[in-house]
């Protein structure tokens, strides 16, 4: 009886529907993956163009361009655009067109559900930008600048901005504590019977991983903004002595939410570097179970040293020391990571094709991302670094170099399996080399001014610092131009060019790469048989 | 991973998540500018907050419709657990916050502003003569003189109305499993008429404290903690209770098969779920103050 009804309503369209309502009411998991991707890029210039307003204010000692309290605006937005609008969405677009194809699902398990969790995003978007955006027009206050974190008692001092800020962050969370209970649902339920889960492609491991993160610490944060709110609004003093709080209490509560986050926005970046790297070498991923298993341990740690984010705040010294010894250990998972990127390019038969070039690029830079963490875990050595700029060079050798370089590089692995063509690979290869360069002119100089005292979050500094911020501006109006070829390769790509053929890559492996290219608006509507040729890691490889 | 019922049921096209994110965003909207002094923001919020129930009514109906004619196959089925169990999850997790910030507050933040440990010079320079004890509203003593609400009087025996309303939650699983229709509809009526009475106690409890023990949501943090945990708790029975409300109306019209029934046990676990976090806070909100 059911197995008539449900094929009715299959056979009810097969394509999609056309117009714009298409994109809104879509369930298509290809479809509600290009939203998410295209608003991730989107908002990927949006967060590029504060970072630039930053820099130019930065290039040269004294006020030039903004006013202090607007340039604190745009550290703050800049922040928060490019983790919950650019970085966090454009995983979770990768997660929508990749994991289902790669398990052998007909779509994600909740295929409603996943439209609403992209669709709150927009609106929640435009809740965070409105006071920014009417401020710059002369109305209001402008938008929160009391950096990312939101730590009180200075986020309490924000003007009008303050609800909608953390009426944004609401939404956000509740967007992606949606989105990530779709992936565990789809990994866990939707997988093909012969996909067992040490067949599953590492993508997909990162990403079950980093969603059972998001749905343990969204409501964390939450929960820090709710407290927020109603110290501001409705008399609560969870944040302030004068009542039995404590200021300190919000950041342990937030960075038991950020420090996951940071691995949020990293673990499916590990993913993806995994896919790549053994198809250019032309080898298996070498320590598969291993990778699974680091991937584990790395989530596990994320949630037992959130204290090293405020070292300098005032914790007792044995606090100190168990944060700083926790957070090292976290060094061993990752670098068993490297050790197998590294081991797998071992005497393969490596070519360079565009995606390739990022993901090598992500291992060596990201590993310097990984090392400046590392002195910034030691305690006394932190008692100096904290809030200078050699912080920021460390979060954005991990977050630039690291998360957004492995979404470029995933962007031109899949790229013509989503659009059925080749991208352009001189413009790929342009892109990458003023990319690496420009990336490094920008972030290498800020670990010295870090190192000399340059203070974050300031729009002025010392003139002693005047060189290295000269070039690191430089680098970053390098950087921001050469994205601009991303978004000509990318245009080019979706209107034509070479076919690409179903594999594409010579040495690729996995399901997404036995259907055709561009894949069909529906794949594996009956779950495909499965044998050892057809995975990326197959179970002789994985013992 | 069963396929025993034919094909995954793949919706097309769908409205009501583009409806919900509208009344989303309008609700909250008018909330901040509400917040931000703007009276109109109220009429504002009230408008979204209609959407958002209509876009509930209009989604769960779909989704019951579908089900009650049969399209879901086992694996649905399976999805739909997993959503709610990861769900639940993740309520687990907000609370935790809430509970973190009592935890905190009570056994670092007060002891350290009376002079324990590192926080010997806070305490002489600024809130010198500051004596550490619970529950506190602050060396500033926030909202003045208050008193703490007696465990075993109301407490306890809304303590006992919840695990009983656990108790009927389970008889009436144990009806519909045996398809006895009219123990399933008398437990379940039982159980939500529980949780309202639960509400009620609740309410009188919360007009005790603002009106006779001055305690108020304004008093330190001890009132922050105290009302912001049984506040949020409170919010979530209400939310179960309505849930309660509405499989019963589908008992009452003949839906949940003894074999079938995601529905029930997804309020029923979400019940369960709002009694031991009551459990919780019974202890450490409630029983062991001072």
């Amino acid at each position: 009886m059911s197995e008539t009804t449900a094929h009715m309503h299959d056979d009810h369209d097969h394509g999609p529907a056309s117009g714009i309502m298409r994109w809104i009411t879509t369930t298509n998991h290809k479809d509600i993956g290009t939203l998410y991707l295209v608003f991730a890029l989107l908002m990927f210039f949006v967060g590029g163009l504060m970072a630039l307003v930053i820099r130019a204010e930065l290039f040269m000692p004294g006020l030039q361009l903004v006013e202090p309290d607007f340039f604190n605006q745009m550290t703050t937005m800049h922040a928060l655009v490019m983790i919950f609008g650019a970085v966090m969405p454009a995983f979770v677009g990768f997660a929508n067109w990749m994991v289902p194809m790669m398990v052998g699902a007909p779509d994600m398990a909740l295929p409603r559900m996943n439209n609403w969790s992209f669709w709150i995003i927009p609106f929640a978007f435009t809740m965070l930008l409105l006071p920014l955006v009417l401020g710059i027009f002369g109305i209001g206050g402008g938008g929160p600048a009391s950096g990312w974190t939101l730590y009180p008692p200075l986020s309490l001092q924000t003007g009008d901005a303050f609800a909608f800020t953390i009426f944004a962050v609401h939404m956000l969370g509740i967007s992606s504590i949606m989105g990530a209970i779709n992936i565990i649902a789809t990994i866990l339920n939707m997988r093909a019977p012969d996909m067992t889960l040490l067949r599953m492609p590492l993508f997909v491991w990162t990403w079950l991983i980093t969603a059972f993160l998001l749905i343990a610490v969204m409501p964390v944060l939450a929960g820090a903004v709710t407290m927020l709110l109603t110290d501001r609004f409705f008399g609560t003093t969870f944040f302030s002595a004068a009542g039995g709080g404590d200021p300190v209490m919000f950041q342990h509560i937030f960075w038991f939410f950020g420090h996951p986050e940071v691995y949020i926005m990293i673990l499916p970046a590990f993913g993806i570097i995994s896919e790549i790297i053994p198809t250019f070498a032309r080898k298996p991923l070498f320590g598969y179970t291993s990778m699974v298993y680091a991937t584990a341990s790395i989530a596990f740690l994320s949630f037992i040293v959130w204290a090293h984010h405020m070292f300098t705040v005032g914790m007792p010294l044995g606090a100190e020391i168990y944060f700083m010894l926790a957070t090292m250990m976290i060094a061993v998972p990752t670098g068993v990571k490297v050790f197998n990127w590294v081991t797998t390019m071992w005497k393969g038969a490596m070519t360079f094709e565009t995606p390739m070039l990022w993901a090598i690029s992500f291992v060596v830079l990201f590993t310097i991302g990984g090392f400046s963490g590392l002195m910034l875990a030691i305690v006394p050595v932190d008692f100096q670094y904290h809030d200078t700029y050699f912080v920021v060079a460390h979060f954005h050798y991990v977050l630039v170099t690291g998360a957004v370089f492995a979404l470029i590089a995933g962007m031109y692995y899949w790229i013509p399996k989503w659009t059925g063509y080749m991208y352009n690979e001189k413009l790929g290869k342009w892109h990458f080399w003023l990319s690496t360069i420009f990336v490094n002119i920008l972030f290498f100089p800020q670990h010295y001014l870090g190192l000399a005292g340059m203070p974050r979050r300031i729009p002025d500094y010392s003139v002693q610092f005047a060189e290295f911020n000269m070039i690191s501006s430089i680098g970053a109006f390098g950087f921001g131009i050469s994205q601009l070829l991303m978004v000509a390769v990318i245009w080019q790509c979706v209107r034509g060019g070479k076919k690409a053929s179903a594999r594409v890559w010579e040495g690729a492996r996995g399901l997404e790469w036995t259907v055709p290219s561009p894949a069909p608006y529906h794949t594996f509507e009956t779950p495909p048989a499965i044998d050892d040729s057809m995975v990326a890691h197959p179970d002789d490889l994985a013992h | 991973m069963a396929h025993t019922q034919g094909s995954y049921y793949v919706p097309h096209g769908t409205k009501w998540p583009i409806l919900g994110s509208i009344g989303m965003f309008i609700a909250l909207f008018g909330a901040a500018i509400w917040l931000n002094d703007a009276d109109i923001g109220r009429n504002i919020m009230f408008i979204g907050t209609a959407i958002i129930i209509l876009m509930l009514f209009g989604w769960f109906g779909q989704v019951i419709r579908e089900s009650e004619s049969g399209v879901y196959n086992d694996q649905v089925d399976t999805s739909f657990r997993m959503g709610m169990l990861w769900f639940i999850f993740s309520e687990v997790m907000f609370f935790a916050a809430f509970f973190g910030a009592l935890f905190y507050a009570r056994t670092l933040a007060v002891p350290w502003l009376g002079g324990e440990g590192m926080g010997a010079s806070t305490n002489e320079y600024l809130w010198n003569g500051f004596e550490a004890v619970w529950p506190t509203n602050g060396p500033a003593e926030i909202g003045g003189k208050f008193q703490t609400v007696p465990a075993f009087d109301v407490p306890l025996w809304n303590t006992l109305i919840l695990l009983t309303s656990g108790l009927t939650i389970t008889l009436a699983h144990h009806a519909l499993k045996k398809a006895q229709r009219t123990p399933l509809i008398i437990w379940l009526a039982a159980t939500f008429l529980l949780g309202f009475f639960f509400l009620y106690l609740q309410a009188a409890e919360y007009m005790e404290a603002y009106q006779h023990l001055n305690l108020k949501l304004s008093t330190g943090v001890y009132g922050s903690t105290f009302f912001m945990l049984t506040g949020f708790h409170g919010l979530h029975v209400t939310i179960g209770s309505i849930m309660l409300v509405v499989i019963w109306f589908r008992v009452l019209r003949g839906h949940f098969k003894p074999e079938n029934h995601f529905g029930f046990e997804a309020v029923a676990w979400y019940w369960h779920f709002v009694d031991v976090v009551w459990l919780g806070l019974f202890v450490f909100v409630y029983v062991l103050v001072a």
